[in-house]
């Protein structure tokens, strides 16, 4: 049962795989292979992909994709730095998957999503700045891949 | 009197760890601590802000059914709980000195907008954020 398998976890081994979450959020431009959050975690490489899913929804490549695009919509918005070094910044190895992913995720290209951004900060002034972050978190429920391959269906998909 | 907020729970995965966290580590001092039978009603508070009590509070019997109790232990341990806000005169300064006894740090201080912020977790999960009052 979905319902029961939610809760059974083992709160010891929850509050292990939450440390290799947190690992991630204090340094997401790092990578990540599972192998070394599998470490953090003290479980093994196979158990830690799947506990980490069932605990937290998400593969625990995605959840650091999220992270890394949150990261960068922040660094975006924020200043006025040059988008090649923030997609360094942010972990990526080249501007082109930086620019693709980000846009598969957002749905905007970095230069658009600036734009934007910047005339829409004001707003949220008052309240601490990570949770602001958070609140822009992309919210990737599929994969990237699978995302990519949901819009290229719509594009050739004769419009009536 | 004005209206105020004089009580705050957490959900801890255990009081004697939990308790020795927030006194030994965090400054806080005991306020309440009565038990009846398995319940603990267990409060801290800072000596700063005598106002507030921190309860620190272990899910189950006999207020919650196991299946309940689990799920908040659950929700603790993957650090789903809400946002805490910890406010310090100096956030190196009270970095320095929590990572020295062992607290367990998710971000080092950071500078931005104009003020230092870290962040660490309770043993149980609980997050928290440390915030430099701005000056």
């Amino acid at each position: 049962m979905v319902s029961g398998e939610l809760t059974s976890q083992d709160p010891e081994l929850l509050r292990r795989l939450l440390r290799a979450k947190d690992r991630m959020d204090a340094a997401s431009h790092e990578d990540w292979p599972v192998r070394r959050l599998a470490q953090v975690s003290r479980v093994s490489a196979a158990h830690f992909a799947r506990s980490f899913k069932q605990a937290f929804g998400v593969p625990p490549h995605r959840y650091l994709l999220t992270r890394r695009v949150e990261r960068a919509t922040a660094l975006l918005r924020d200043g006025d730095r040059p988008i090649t070094d923030i997609a360094y910044e942010t972990g990526w190895e080249s501007l082109g998957t930086f620019g693709r992913t980000f846009r598969d995720i957002t749905g905007e290209s970095p230069s658009t999503f600036r734009a934007k951004a910047q005339a829409a900060a004001r707003a949220f002034d008052p309240v601490p700045a990570c949770f602001v972050s958070a609140a822009h978190r992309p919210d990737l429920t599929i994969a990237v891949s699978e995302k990519r391959r949901r819009q290229k269906i719509n594009k050739n998909t004769p419009r009536r | 009197m004005n209206q105020s907020v004089r009580e705050v729970g957490l959900y801890v995965r255990d009081q004697d760890e939990a308790l020795s966290f927030y006194v030994e580590k965090l400054g806080f001092q005991i306020h309440t601590d009565v038990r009846n039978g398995e319940y603990r009603w267990l409060t801290v508070q800072h000596p700063d802000q005598p106002s507030l009590q921190l309860g620190l509070f272990k899910p189950g019997p006999p207020v919650h059914d196991e299946a309940t109790a689990q799920t908040l232990r659950a929700i603790v341990a993957k650090g789903a709980m809400p946002p805490l806000v910890m406010c310090v005169p100096d956030c190196r300064d009270a970095y320095q000195r929590m990572h020295g006894l062992g607290v367990e740090f998710t971000q080092e201080p950071k500078d931005r907008y104009g003020t230092v912020d870290a962040a660490f977790r309770d043993p149980s999960g609980n997050g928290w954020k440390l915030i430099e009052a701005r000056r």
